[in-house]
């Protein structure tokens, strides 16, 4: 996946500001900054949420997988419901497959047929992706996807994303504002802030870009954008 | 777009109290807003006495008896009375409150009549007592103009009376025949028979005698008596009812008032209905976050906004006619005007869905997009059902140009012109068409919007 020089206005305030990067397939890759940084509108954009301003992307928004920030399914219906109806959407050919698949990759078979409004923080976050999944998409864009989660749902929802990359060859690209998330889980991180991309490399160039004595990624994150005036 | 309608469904079928309160809200409100707007107002109630006892009611006019009772009758067709035993009681009635006005028969109105009848322009005219309670001037004024246009209507029937006597009275004096006086009949000779035995008697005097010129003066007076008399009697017909009244209607329908009540009942269901669902079901999308997954290709936004105009003109649909099938058991619905009232129901099913996704598509959740639709269907009926006449004319043109911006009026139109004989059903329609790709055209404006925060 590769967008180039993607900006965007609304008004007289830049969201984003010429971010130009790209993903191979099996990477994961974190877009970090602080807050009002632009990452969501970068991940809204490459979902096909909105059109830039100016710039371009290279996927189109059926050949991507998009979980936003809060689950976006139905409380009134259940688990397998909302795979169902989401895959039919999708016009995935076979969907009681793709919803069995999902079920078990989620590990909600027992749940499926739980009303998702009864089912915990975690487990409809787990629904969420699932959606996001269902059309088996070459690239994930998950935006602050753990925000919600306790430790363990967060563990296990990055060892699901992670073999998603991994098995599949999935492209992931997420938003996140837990540093330790993307030094831990992402091969490559974005630092947005003002809506312009002012890094991109793994954490560990991040740390030696700064060269400072620390070897703490997120000090070396907050160095970083403290030196440049964030 | 069907499985989007299928998922809607499910969510109404499983939210069964939300369902229920919306359908409940709606007949409950429009069952009495119909029958109420449609229902003329309720009789003021006024104190009653009369002081003329029961054996006394009646006076002479001419030959006849009139039972003056007979005509204070007509002024209960528009009150309603509380008999009281005394004037005194009466003007109590209204001091407390208890009734609105009283009006009071003096105990010597027969006598008055009779004397009005037997003297016109001698004697004064008989006179009734009004009293009106002045604490509320709209009230007084109603009161006051109930019993004056009754008092009219009590006047002309007795005018019509005393005139029937009177042209009696006139065929004997120019025809003859049997008058009946108090002192027992007599046989008139009449105008007609006094000239034919004059026109004799001169016949029969010599024609030099000066007698004839004398008689020929009064054959003379005799033709110009009977050629007036005859022009009297449509005269006093005239008289008697000086205004012929001419009902034309040159706008609006022809309908019954209970037609027009079912019409009104129906239209109000269909508003709440059609405008809370398709406003709620659309926010909804954006409650649950599911807007932005379904229009990045999954769904293009022009169809998700006809899927819930669909719903929400569904299921309005449904329980409008339902309410017609539970009125029918009251007011016959005509069966055999139903693809009139059929389409009235769809079209203006359709143009208030339209206009509720036109308000969930500017609002963020179902709770203001449902607040929304309130503050809007309240004022939009209110505004539609003031009647012609009750406001000044530039305040009424301004109500007829706000009322042609939403689709209660001409679906009430439509529903009216299909349950009843109204016409304007073509018209009603188109214009519930326009608006219907209107609102459509303005939610789609607005989602543009919304899609890109």
């Amino acid at each position: 996946m590769r967008a180039d020089a993607v900006s965007k206005s609304y008004g007289q305030r830049e969201a984003l500001k010429a971010v130009s990067f790209a993903a191979e397939a099996g990477e994961v890759v974190a877009v970090i900054g602080p807050n009002g940084a632009g990452k969501t509108t970068l991940l809204s954009i490459l979902a096909g949420l909105q059109a830039p301003s100016s710039g371009t992307v290279s996927v189109r928004p059926a050949e991507v997988g998009w979980v936003p920030q809060q689950p976006a399914i139905y409380s009134k219906l259940s688990v397998a419901e909302n795979l169902r109806l989401f895959a039919r959407l999708e016009r995935v050919a076979d969907h009681d497959a793709a919803v069995e698949r999902m079920l078990a990759l989620t590990g909600l078979e027992a749940r499926a047929d739980d009303e998702l409004g009864r089912l915990s923080g975690g487990n409809q976050q787990r629904v969420n992706i699932a959606v996001g999944l269902l059309a088996s998409p070459s690239v994930l864009l998950l935006d602050e996807p753990s925000s919600s989660l306790d430790p363990r749902q967060r563990e296990r929802l990055w060892e699901l994303i992670s073999s998603l990359a991994r098995e599949d060859g999935s492209t992931v690209v997420f938003s996140t504002h837990n540093v330790g998330e993307a030094e831990r889980y992402a091969d490559r991180v974005l630092v947005l802030a003002d809506g312009e991309l002012l890094f991109e490399g793994s954490p560990a160039e991040m740390v030696r870009a700064v060269g400072s004595p620390e070897r703490d990624f997120e000090a070396a994150f907050v160095r970083f954008l403290h030196e440049r005036g964030h | 777009m069907r499985w989007l309608l299928v998922k809607d469904l499910q969510i109404l079928r499983r939210s069964p109290l939300l369902l229920g309160v919306l359908v409940a809200y709606a007949v409950v409100i429009g069952l009495p807003v119909g029958y109420g707007i449609s229902a003329p107002p309720s009789k003021p109630r006024v104190a009653f006495y009369n002081g003329v006892p029961a054996a006394e009611n009646t006076f002479d006019l001419g030959e006849r008896k009139v039972d003056a009772s007979r005509y204070a009758d007509r002024l209960f067709e528009d009150i309603e009375p509380i008999r009281v035993d005394s004037r005194e009681e009466a003007i109590a009635k209204v001091k407390d409150g208890e009734a609105l006005g009283a009006l009071v028969v003096p105990g010597d109105i027969t006598e008055q009549l009779q004397n009005a009848t037997e003297l016109p322009g001698i004697s004064e005219p008989p006179t009734l007592e009004v009293f009106y309670a002045a604490d509320n001037p709209l009230k007084r004024r109603y009161v006051e103009q109930t019993v004056k246009a009754r008092l009219a209507d009590a006047n002309l029937a007795l005018s019509g009376e005393v005139t029937k006597v009177a042209a009696g009275a006139l065929d004997v004096l120019l025809a003859g025949g049997p008058f009946v006086l108090p002192t027992g009949t007599i046989d008139v000779l009449g105008l007609r028979r006094a000239k034919t035995v004059l026109l004799d008697a001169q016949r029969k005097l010599p024609g030099n005698d000066p007698q004839r010129a004398a008689l020929q003066q009064v054959i003379d007076f005799a033709d110009v008596a009977i050629t007036s008399l005859n022009f009297a009697n449509p005269v006093l017909g005239a008289i008697a009812a000086p205004i012929r009244v001419e009902t034309n209607e040159v706008s609006g329908g022809g309908g019954s008032l209970e037609g027009f009540a079912v019409a009104a009942a129906a239209t109000i269901a269909l508003m709440f209905v059609a405008v809370l669902l398709g406003a709620g079901m659309l926010a909804l999308e954006r409650e649950e976050h599911a807007f932005g997954r379904l229009v990045r290709g999954l769904v293009r936004p022009s169809a998700l906004l006809a899927e819930k105009v669909l719903l929400a003109a569904l299921c309005a649909f449904a329980v409008a006619a339902g309410l017609l099938a539970l009125l029918a058991l009251f007011e016959p619905v005509p069966l055999d005007r139903a693809p009139r009232w059929l389409a009235a129901l769809a079209l203006g099913a359709a143009g208030f869905a339209a206009l509720g996704v036109a308000v969930g598509a500017l609002t963020r959740d179902v709770r203001a997009a449902s607040l929304l639709s309130f503050l809007l269907s309240l004022p939009i009926a209110a505004l539609a059902l003031v009647p012609s006449g009750t406001v000044g004319e530039a305040a009424f043109g301004a109500i007829r140009v706000v009322s042609a911006l939403f689709p209660f009026k001409p679906t009430l139109s439509a529903l009216d012109a299909g349950l009843n004989e109204a016409g304007g059903l073509v018209l009603a329609l188109a214009h519930l068409g326009l608006l219907t790709g209107t609102y459509l055209t303005l939610a789609r404006l607005a989602l543009r919007r919304f899609a890109a925060q």
